[in-house]
């Protein structure tokens, strides 16, 4: 199987998705990389180690990636005959994901946690908050394009060797390739990696505004926690997507997982249900996260977290 | 400015839909809903188009059932909707949804395009990209804040570590997060209003589709089986005494993370 992974360079390193897709593309066989950003040595050897053969950089500049990443990409898959392309969820993997969809006629798999190549491409997907799996097989013409969840894969490294680099020019689209960033801001956060905590303190629309997640971050700084929030969090705007737990957001495993004026949507749930201990708390005693709670408070989150805060500090 | 916007409908979110076990569809009862994420995209649309005298036309790929959820964002205030109906679309895969989103609005012209960021009910989200391409215009995608300039629109673009201002001249797509606004709700006025705004509903031979690209028939996809996956059992749920926080405190000892 001729794979191909999607990656883009974020301050220097690869994405963290490229490096779990590459853990399991290699398994198919040789695997190249087609790579957007600045194209640094650092990030080239992460993803050496973890097995692309070959890479296919874009340096992308101020344009957004969408348009022109999808064009590059088209060519190259059509001219390597690339049987299977894998993205991560991120906003990134979905514009170019997306676009290439369309510009080449092929459908996109979508929300894999397992994709397997065995005659067909077939990807395994969760729906209704995890609790069916489904498994669709790409039909009709190659390459089959698959969007893979956060975690589905552990990045594991395999050797040391560097890939063959070549660079690849930016397409000229005209109108449709005119959209450009012109500034970008970063929002710096706290404490551990949401991805590796150990314990996650997760909280929800339920923390009410942006001045009240404090509450959270309290708590989460007295247990040494990541802090995670859901889609409504991130789309208000109280803190960075980087934290967002569930289907378009980060996959967490954490050994005790509290979640905070969460109700539980199924696509917050698909990326936390997993963890070892799950705590909720919530005024809605009909919330669905109680149903894969192994403690549920029904009360007032800015009663019981405070108090839990205060009675962790004395301890 | 012509402002399409795009909207679907779906199965209440409240009461838990089912996929048939023979066709692995989706069960669409008669009454859906607008789904929840389209609301921020049709209060955009709104917004925009009253800043400059535009019009906001809803485009919807609607296979069966009433239009109650087409109704909820008329009445929210636009102008007039464009719905597909076709039962040969039933089965259709999200790229063959965008192949007719787009075709439809290329069929009415327009300016901007706006899209929420990804329905409730599918999983691809990829829906936005796919129609810019096929339109071949420029995508802003991911926007927490839209406003126009001289030469066409800017965002807030959200993204792993903060946010990015995007723009990009007009026509364009945009697709939108719940952060960009809060949406309206109807008025009375409105409500009655909506009953006598135009929809026009079009096939997708209209729109120069043949039977063997829509549907199962155009899908590049193909659901082989479906099992259900065990889940957690249910744990203890108690109601806040007071001191509940006791129990939890109990409970993180026990998991020895304390």
């Amino acid at each position: 199987m001729t794979t191909w992974v999607f990656s883009e360079e974020i301050d220097g390193h690869a994405s963290a998705s490229a490096l779990e897709l590459l853990t399991k593309a290699r398994t198919f066989g040789d695997t190249t990389v087609f790579h957007i950003g600045a194209g640094s040595d650092a990030a080239y050897a992460e993803l050496g180690a973890h097995g692309a053969t070959n890479l296919y950089h874009l340096a992308i500049g101020d344009s957004l990636p969408g348009a022109p990443a999808a064009a590059a990409l088209a060519v190259l898959a059509e001219e390597h005959g690339a049987e299977l392309i894998m993205f991560g969820m991120g906003n990134t993997d979905r514009d170019v994901a997306g676009r290439l969809s369309a510009k080449i006629g092929r459908p996109v798999l979508g929300n894999a946690v397992d994709v397997s190549v065995d005659g067909a491409v077939r990807v395994t997907s969760e729906i209704l908050g995890g609790t069916q799996a489904v498994v669709t097989e790409a039909t009709g013409s190659a390459p089959a394009l698959v969007l893979v969840r956060s975690k589905a894969f552990p990045a594991e490294p395999s050797g040391e060797d560097l890939p063959e680099v070549t660079p690849v020019s930016m397409p000229d689209l005209g109108h449709e390739g005119s959209a450009v960033i012109t500034e970008s801001h970063v929002e710096e956060s706290e404490g551990p990696d949401l991805e590796v905590a150990a314990v996650v303190v997760a909280g929800g629309r339920g923390v009410g505004a942006a001045e009240k997640w404090a509450v959270v971050e309290d708590l989460a700084s007295q247990l040494d926690a990541a802090i995670g929030a859901t889609r409504a969090v991130i789309d208000a705007g109280w803190v960075p997507s980087r934290l967002q737990v569930g289907q378009t957001g980060k996959t967490v495993k954490p050994d005790v997982y509290i979640a905070a004026g969460v109700s539980g949507a199924m696509q917050h749930l698909v990326g936390m249900k997993d963890s070892g201990t799950i705590i909720a708390i919530n005024k809605d005693a009909e919330a669905p996260i109680f149903a894969v709670a192994d403690l549920g408070i029904v009360g007032d989150l800015h009663s019981v977290v405070p108090k839990l805060t205060e009675a962790l500090k004395e301890k | 400015m012509r402002i399409a916007v795009c909207v679907k409908q779906i199965p209440d979110p409240a009461t838990p839909y089912d996929l048939d076990p023979d066709t692995h569809r989706v069960v669409r009862p008669n009454d859906q809903v607008l789904d929840d994420t389209d609301r921020f995209g049709v209060e955009v649309g709104l917004q925009l188009a009253e800043g400059d005298d535009g019009t906001v036309t809803l485009f919807s790929m609607s296979p069966s059932g009433s239009l109650q959820g087409i109704r909820q964002a008329l009445a929210m205030g636009a102008d007039k909707a464009v719905i597909i109906d076709d039962e040969s679309l039933a089965g259709s895969d999200a790229l063959t949804t965008s192949r007719i989103l787009a075709a439809a609005i290329d069929r009415e012209g327009f300016d901007l395009v706006v899209a929420g960021t990804e329905s409730t009910d599918g999983s691809s989200g990829v829906v936005p990209q796919q129609i810019a391409e096929l339109l071949h215009v420029p995508s802003l995608t991911f926007a927490r804040k839209v406003e126009v300039t001289d030469s066409g629109i800017r965002v807030e673009q959200q993204t792993a570590g903060g946010y990015d201002v995007a723009e990009a001249p007009l026509p364009a797509l945009l697709a939108v997060t719940s952060g960009v606004a809060e949406p309206r709700y109807p008025t009375f006025k409105g409500i009655m209003q909506a009953k006598k705004k135009p929809i026009d509903t079009v096939t997708a031979a209209d729109l120069g589709f043949t039977a063997d690209q829509v549907g199962d028939a155009g899908a590049g996809q193909e659901i082989t089986s479906v099992t259900m996956v065990p889940t957690r059992e249910a744990g203890e749920i108690v109601e806040d005494d007071g001191e509940g926080y006791l129990k939890i405190v109990a409970l993180l000892e026990q998991a020895k993370v304390i």
